[in-house]
């Protein structure tokens, strides 16, 4: 059987540079130093710590549970202990995040796995399980897997798709991981299929992946469809895959299950089976670490092991070239290297020699980027609006439709890097709306400020949690607060300044 | 085209609405609008730097016309910008920015005297009376006020640590 093909408009051929890293085997690195978990590396709120500094954990067991519904659960992906929970820079763009920072004892004990679950496990089972295990999307955004099950449990799912799509030129992760784990993604998709009740379910690969394909078919499933779609850049992006298969198309700003569709990535469904039969939780991934290096190739990466250990492993000599995170097409650079591989890390790519970043030139308006896509934005307008600043026009343009896929910037001939300032833009859009709702937070609390301060000074005792309001005899109370600053005075005299010096308005 | 037509017309009707000369006891409810609409613009920190004792004064002295658009450092560019666009006139070079700093209470020194609780304006401190205070960071605008009513000086303004919004 073969996967159904509708029509797809934009997109663009590119070289692919698979080969670097997909003909051997994946492999483990030595255990890293330390592993560093941040609290927050998926869509949502940040995940709690049940652990502090000074506690042993074990391989496997939780260190910080979902704090709330959109949210995930950190599990350690080896023994050691906990130092410290602290600031650590996190990509993209190294934003300081609160992280769980491990020291790895290098006995690598763990903890029992959970019972799996029966084979008639029902949807709720499934979902409890895939939160407990910490599963979120590992293909990209990051999101709770648990959440889109439960979409799914509460919404009808037409067709489920698991994503096996690599469409990005160097990264080759999931295609090793089809070769060498195909039953149990087949097994993960059934499990899916089931949890949600979908009438269908298409597992995509591209065209030019004859490995994989072979692999998964040789773990036929009832009910589940295995196939290829062509070998065009941005085909795996999540409304352009639904739009291939389905014909449907994903409305602005909505959600896959808005056309029926649920969508997961084979790394995804590994993990699901993983968590679901194995009762293990999700604490490594395989990452493409390719470009220039002595050994590119794929690793079996402990989730927090720090970016810098992987590229040693690889035999990157270091020096002045750019690491990015992701593949060239979408991904970003880094600036620290010690940043940790999180659940959504791909790939890292040492950019060969330094990229020839040609100098960009005017537009022609050759009308390019309109054609390759794969969204149908007017490239070309947003560009000019985002670059003078004028963001009403660029979000009148639908800049957030962008899903930042770089094809317009590949096929630019005056080498504009279009997306770079549609990421600026929708950055500063973000920022002004944060400061709107900053400012009209500041102005609720400072009426109710002012209203407080009125009634103190109307006398009114219940208002106010001031002592001179609530009926105390204001003479006592300023002898009070003297006699408090003598002491102050005194343990200041005693002891040695505080540190910093007391900073004023400027 | 005709779309366009249309909205070029009703874009002259409500530049006429808007430019009509108001009269009597419609001047004040037109000079409340104007002020409620520049007092959104605003960053609402209360901090006073602009020379009026918050935001909503200062935004009243623009819509009758005695303060410049320029005049509010927190708001920055941004907001001199925005209130170039409302008021139809020409911006001003952008006033400069104070550093993004946060007030840190040193809660071993702090007497519990609750006077920086009155000078906050934005409620960003909590605290008893007789009880150790402290700042909530994530509320606290960096504008200073709580400073000098503090007997013993143990507040202080720290700059924020890179990137704290993202978390
Ligand atoms: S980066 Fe955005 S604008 Fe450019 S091709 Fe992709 S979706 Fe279209
Ligand atoms: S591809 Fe580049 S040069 Fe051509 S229209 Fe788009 S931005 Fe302009
Ligand atoms: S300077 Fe700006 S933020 Fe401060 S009080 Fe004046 S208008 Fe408000
Ligand atoms: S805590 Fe101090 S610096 Fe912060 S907003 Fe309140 S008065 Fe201003
Ligand atoms: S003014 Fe100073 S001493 Fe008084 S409550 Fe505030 S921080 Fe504490």
């Amino acid at each position: 059987m073969t996967l159904p093909r509708h029509a797809w408009r934009g997109g663009v051929r590119v070289p692919r540079h698979k080969n670097l890293s997909n003909t051997e085997p994946s492999r483990a690195p030595p255990l890293p130093a330390r592993l560093i978990y941040p609290l927050r590396s998926h869509i949502g709120t940040a995940a709690r710590p049940v652990v502090g500094p000074g506690d042993r954990v074990l391989k496997g067991q939780c260190l910080a549970e979902p704090d709330s519904y959109v949210s995930q659960a950190l599990h350690a992906a080896t023994s050691g202990t906990v130092r410290d929970i602290l600031d650590y820079p996190v990509a993209p763009g190294d934003v300081m995040t609160a992280s769980i920072v491990i020291e790895v004892d290098g006995e690598d004990r763990g903890i029992d796995p959970w019972p799996s679950l029966p084979a008639d496990a029902d949807g709720d089972a499934i979902q409890r399980r895939l939160t407990e295990a910490g599963v979120i999307g590992m293909g990209g955004a990051g999101f709770p897997s648990h959440v889109k099950v439960r979409e799914g449990l509460t919404r009808t799912v037409r067709t489920l798709i698991i994503n096996g799509v690599e469409c990005e030129p160097y990264i080759t992760c999931d295609d090793r991981l089809m070769r060498e784990h195909a039953a149990e993604i087949v097994a993960g998709a059934r499990w899916l299929k089931r949890a949600v009740n979908a009438g269908e379910c298409f597992i995509a690969v591209e065209e030019d992946m004859p490995e994989a394909l072979a692999a998964l078919q040789a773990h036929p499933a009832e009910g589940v469809t295995i196939g290829t779609v062509p070998a065009i850049y941005p085909a795996g992006g999540e409304k352009q895959l639904i739009k291939l298969l389905t014909g449907r198309e994903v409305p602005s700003k909505g959600l896959p299950i808005q056309a029926g569709v649920l969508m997961h990535n084979v790394a995804t469904a590994r993990a699901v089976y993983a968590a679901v039969v194995e009762g293990r939780p999700l604490t490594s991934r395989y990452v493409t670490v390719t470009g220039g290096m002595t050994r590119p190739g794929n690793w079996r990466a402990l989730i927090g092991t720090p970016v810098s250990h992987l590229l040693q492993e690889g035999g990157w000599r270091g020096g002045d070239q750019r690491v990015i995170m992701g593949g060239p097409m979408m991904g970003m650079a880094l600036c620290s290297l010690e940043v940790p591989v999180t659940k959504v890390t791909n790939c890292l790519l040492v950019q060969e020699a330094a990229p020839a970043f040609l100098a960009a030139m005017p537009c022609i308006r050759c009308g390019e980027c309109l054609r390759v896509c794969p969204v149908q934005l007017n490239a070309r307008a947003l560009y000019e609006y985002s670059k003078a600043g004028d963001l009403d026009a660029a979000q009148d343009l639908n800049l957030f439709d962008c899903i930042e896929c770089g094809a317009c910037a590949y096929v630019c001939p005056s080498h504009i890097p279009l997306v770079g300032y549609f990421r600026a833009a929708k950055a500063a859009i973000a920022a002004a709306e944060r400061r709107q709702r900053a400012a009209a937070e500041n102005r609720g609390r400072y009426e109710r400020h002012q209203r407080r301060q009125a009634a103190d000074q109307a006398g009114s005792a219940t208002a106010s949690p001031l002592p001179a309001a609530a009926g105390e005899d204001r003479e006592a109370l300023r002898a009070e607060i003297a006699a408090a600053v003598e002491r102050v005075r005194a343990r200041r005299a005693a002891s040695e300044p505080p540190d910093g010096e007391r900073g004023g308005p400027a | 085209m005709l779309p366009w037509l249309l909205l070029a017309i009703l874009g002259l009707a409500a530049g006429l609405a808007v430019t009509r000369p108001a009269r009597g006891g419609r001047d004040d409810a037109a000079l409340a609008e104007k002020t409620e609409r520049i007092d959104a613009l605003l960053p609402q920190t209360q901090c006073g730097l602009c020379g009026y004792h918050g935001c909503r004064p200062y935004a009243e002295a623009v819509a009758r016309g005695e303060a410049a658009i320029d005049r509010c450092p927190p708001g920055g560019a941004a907001t001199v910008a925005a209130l170039a666009d409302l008021l139809g006139v020409e911006p001003l070079p952008a006033p400069v920015s104070p550093p993004a700093r946060v007030a840190v209470i040193d809660e071993r020194l702090c007497i519990g005297c609750t006077l920086c609780l009155d000078a906050c304006p934005v409620d960003a401190i909590v605290g008893a009376p007789r009880l150790m205070h402290t700042v909530i960071a994530a509320l606290c605008t960096g504008c200073g006020l709580c400073l000098p009513p503090c007997p013993v000086d143990c507040i202080q303004l720290r700059p924020v640590p890179a990137a704290r919004g993202a978390g």
